[in-house]
């Protein structure tokens, strides 16, 4: 967000010379210390504080209860080495590797598609949204009936195509593809309100000129839409990407990561060393793990917008 | 001749637009209503060999049962509660720092905003293990406290409040401080009222987030029938055997419908609550 960058207002006090200006400043300092002082301490101690506690608990032998025991970096070579951790990075990274592409695909397809010629159009971002905004656990609730044996999906396809559904959440091959689609209907609308308000901000003015001068939809959307919607675009891939990298309780509820641990992630494996076998020094490295892959998207957010995103049109 | 043909060229095209728009629609609507639908629905008519919008009878019934079958009402009273409080805090401490980073001047103002800022990297994966230590040191696992104020100071709140007060033309408050009014007097006085849209978004998006949040209630809560929030309540259902799936989908339509209502509601102001959607989700 480059919004730091955001030159401040100065408002200096009309004919102040500047040495008038530093009783003010301390002035000012004193009562900044006030007004900053309950958010200073609660970011210290409720994030600061525990992002280096997390660093320090993931090289330590680290029971809920019991001896703690220093052990350097074992913990991260025992996830390395641990087949399941593994797994556990393959099953997020398809995840991902699913999720985003079509979360993007779709959002921007629908926000295009839905441009300023339709009417209702206000509904529909209302109405996208709504997943977006109830709380998740009710969201796949609804999806592990409808993938249920018997459920919507299954009783659908029998009725009207006459096969038999997979069993979606109990198969290898498909609960990953469930999670996916689940996660897709609850998320897309955040990325279509994105798409929409920037299609907004495409001046009608432009397009209609590059129409008359001959360019046909593709070219206008090409030419005239892309270049204005890019930094969107790329704010919204990278939020997504973050997030994705985040994915919990869809796989939670929907399979319990199973069968076995084909749909279990990275957020479960936490949870599950944390509150399952109550180790958390392994726990909180593997939070180490998802936060460098985080800090690594940011990284290559931030000089990749450089080269992929027109900010000067 | 050739006009005409455009327009009904152009007119079927939006007809077929908006034919395909209403299927897009009902598909995504569909879940929804299977839920709503499934809720109304006797136990026995859940799972049916073809699918059928309605059961024998419209049990509304199931909408009080849900209440007994499981303690609802708890949780329902427990989310409110710490939805409230956790908001309430939110948005006093993070308007108060959004006026510091936006009307102050003090040394180290802009790094320590860029340091408020590099706080939103830290993914609630990562702090959920040394915060559940820190409320084991504090004595407040299995508590409201845990539940409302590890997550009550974020920077999004301070960051979308201070991008509000930036647009606040400075005069106001000049006029204000020649007449004798301090930052407290013009902080609470001139930009509070005005911020009041902004302020509207922040704690809507706030209360939401607190609402849904379903990982840090799951580590931190035990007596789940005593302190468990709504999301806890839906989870306590899965895996067990022979789940009354209409109860629960009426516990669920109940769970969404305060979010849905508060969507349609701030509808004009989704786009500024985005940041605090998308980022802020505990």
């Amino acid at each position: 967000m480059g919004t730091a960058t955001v030159a401040p207002p100065e408002h200096v006090p009309p004919g102040s010379a500047p040495a008038g200006r530093r009783p003010a400043l301390r002035r000012d300092g004193r009562y900044a210390g006030i007004f900053l002082a309950p958010s200073l301490v609660g970011l210290a101690l409720f994030t600061l504080f525990p992002t280096a506690m997390a660093l320090g608990i993931s090289l330590f032998d680290w029971p809920v209860f019991g001896e703690r025991k220093f052990l350097g970096w074992d913990n991260y070579s025992h996830l390395l080495s641990d087949p399941v951790f593994r797994r556990v990075v393959l099953n997020t990274a398809l995840f991902v590797l699913l999720y985003v592409p079509l979360n993007v695909v779709i959002s921007l397809g629908l926000a295009v598609w839905l441009g300023p010629a339709i009417k209702g159009r206000q509904a529909f971002r209302v109405l996208f949204f709504i997943p977006v905004m109830t709380p998740m656990v009710a969201n796949v609730m609804v999806w592990r009936l409808l993938f249920q044996p018997g459920g919507l999906l299954d009783s659908g396809m029998q009725t009207w195509f006459g096969i038999d559904a997979p069993n979606f959440l109990g198969s290898s091959n498909w609960a990953m593809p469930a999670i996916v689609a689940m996660s897709v209907w609850q998320g897309f609308g955040y990325n279509f309100l994105v798409f929409s308000a920037a299609l907004d901000q495409v001046p009608q003015s432009q397009l209609e000129s590059a129409q008359i001068d001959g360019a046909g939809p593709l070219q206008r959307f090409r030419y005239v839409t892309w270049p204005m919607i890019t930094p969107s675009l790329f704010f919204a891939t990278t939020m997504t990407l973050i997030t994705s990298f985040q994915v919990f309780a869809q796989p939670f509820i929907l399979t319990q990561g199973g069968p076995g641990v084909s749909t279990q992630t990275i957020v479960m494996y936490v949870y599950n060393q944390g509150w399952q076998f109550l180790t958390m020094g392994l726990a909180s490295a593997a939070g180490w793990v998802l936060f460098v892959i985080i800090m690594g998207i940011t990284a290559i957010q931030f000089f990749g917008q450089k080269r992929w995103v027109h900010y000067d049109v | 001749m050739t006009s005409d043909t455009g327009t009904t060229v152009r007119k079927v095209r939006s007809g077929v637009s908006h034919v395909l728009l209403v299927i897009v629609a009902i598909a995504f609507l569909g879940p929804l209503l299977y839920a709503v639908s499934t809720s109304l629905k006797p136990a026995d008519e859940v799972f049916t060999p073809t699918p059928e919008l309605f059961g024998s009878e419209i049990r509304w019934q199931n909408y009080a049962d849900a209440f007994t079958f499981a303690p609802f009402g708890r949780y329902f009273l427990n989310s409110l509660f710490v939805a409230i409080a956790g908001t309430a805090v939110v948005v006093v401490a993070s308007s108060l720092s959004a006026y510091a980073f936006a009307r102050l001047r003090f040394r180290g103002r802009e790094q320590l905003f860029v340091l408020f800022l590099g706080t939103l990297m830290v993914p609630q994966e990562v702090l959920i293990v040394p915060m559940y230590w820190l409320m084991q040191s504090l004595g407040w696992v299995d508590s409201y406290w845990a539940l409302i104020l590890p997550w009550a100071f974020t920077a999004f709140g301070t960051f979308l409040l201070r991008q509000f007060f930036l647009t606040v033309p400075a005069e106001l408050e000049e006029a204000a401080r020649v007449d004798g009014c301090g930052p407290f007097g013009s902080f609470f006085r001139i930009m509070l009222p005005l911020a009041r849209p902004a302020l509207a978004v922040l704690t809507v998006f706030t209360f939401i987030s607190f609402w849904g949040s379903f990982l840090w209630p799951l580590v931190i809560i035990n007596s789940v029938e005593d302190k468990g929030t709504v999301p806890l309540g839906l989870a306590q259902f899965i895996g067990q055997q022979g789940t009354q799936w209409n109860l629960m989908m009426a516990a669920s339509v109940l769970a969404m419908l305060p979010t849905v209502l508060l969507v349609i509601l701030l509808q004009k102001h989704l786009v500024r609550g985005l940041l605090v959607t998308g980022l802020g989700g505990r």
